[in-house]
């Protein structure tokens, strides 16, 4: 049986411009920065209380993994915000919501009222876009 | 949630109370003043920063300076410059919190970090799960295996 979820991708354009943005705006904490040759880096984050989780910053270039037409497509459909990425929590969306847009954090969508809590969405310096949630108390 | 604003402009103050400990936390400050920043009474202020944060000013600035340390405590510095540089006037408190936080002592802390970053330099693979060194070509190419510190 699958127990836990330990590493998730995030695709993102340049990883330098990816650390700013996760460590220094959204706070989370760098689990594993690995130089892995010329031009290639393993670069993995948590949020601020999940250690466990493994957020792969994973650098979409050329390469074994990525042709010269996947990363022209996959660069302009992040650049175009279509991925979703995933779904974060807080305990309090407004302040949460509050700090990061003093950050500098863009918003697609504010603090808004829904059937299970409150939610906002954020896209980060590569164009993913990511649900900020506070559930509703049960 | 739409149109909060009475509560929002209480929520702004608080996060501007919050980014203050985050900007000014290897200083000398006191409740009184993150609470002045705030333009609170110090009572309202801690009860509305522990409602969204979930602890009180106090606890978070500790916090704050724990993490902090943390991250300097990756650098080759001494445990009292790092303990001065982010806000404690005694060596022994910050050990003592720093342990009780984080469940080691910043030495310890300190030789931990090396000794994982040395690890990672010889051998990257072993903190990369093996489907994406493969997928990447990692695997095949192991030059950086090889790097000596």
């Amino acid at each position: 049986m699958i127990t836990k979820l330990t590493h998730m991708c995030v695709y993102v354009l340049n990883q330098d411009s990816a650390y700013d943005f996760y460590v220094n705006k959204l706070g989370f904490k760098v689990h594993t920065d690995a130089p892995m040759g010329p031009g290639t880096r393993w670069l993995t984050v948590c949020p601020p209380e999940q250690p466990e989780l493994e957020i792969t910053l994973f650098l979409v270039a050329e390469g074994n993994m990525f042709t010269k037409e996947t990363v022209k497509t996959m660069t302009q459909l992040i650049k175009q915000g279509t991925f979703g990425a995933a779904v974060f929590t807080c305990n309090d969306l407004l302040a949460t919501y509050e700090e990061l847009k003093s950050k500098g954090v863009v918003f697609r969508k504010v603090p808004t009222k829904e059937f299970y809590g409150y939610e906002a969405l954020f896209v980060d310096d590569s164009g993913n876009w990511f649900s900020l949630s506070q559930m509703a108390a049960s | 949630m739409e149109e909060p604003n009475q509560k929002m402009y209480l929520y702004k103050r608080v996060v501007q109370a919050k980014l203050f400990i985050d900007h000014h936390y290897a200083e000398s400050i006191d409740l009184q003043n993150i609470a002045d920043e705030a333009f609170f009474s110090k009572f309202h202020f801690i009860r509305l920063f522990k409602s969204i944060y979930g602890k009180t000013p106090h606890h978070y600035l500790t916090q704050v300076r724990i993490n902090a340390a943390r991250q300097l405590l990756t650098q080759p510095i001494s445990i009292s410059e790092v303990s001065e540089a982010v806000g404690f006037e005694s060596v022994t408190s910050f050990t003592a919190l720093f342990k009780k936080l984080t469940g080691s002592s910043p030495s310890v802390y300190q030789q931990h970090y090396q000794k994982r970053k040395m690890q990672i330099a010889i051998n990257p693979l072993r903190f990369v799960p093996n489907c994406f060194a493969e997928n990447h070509g990692w695997t095949k190419n192991r030059n950086f295996q090889e790097v000596t510190l």
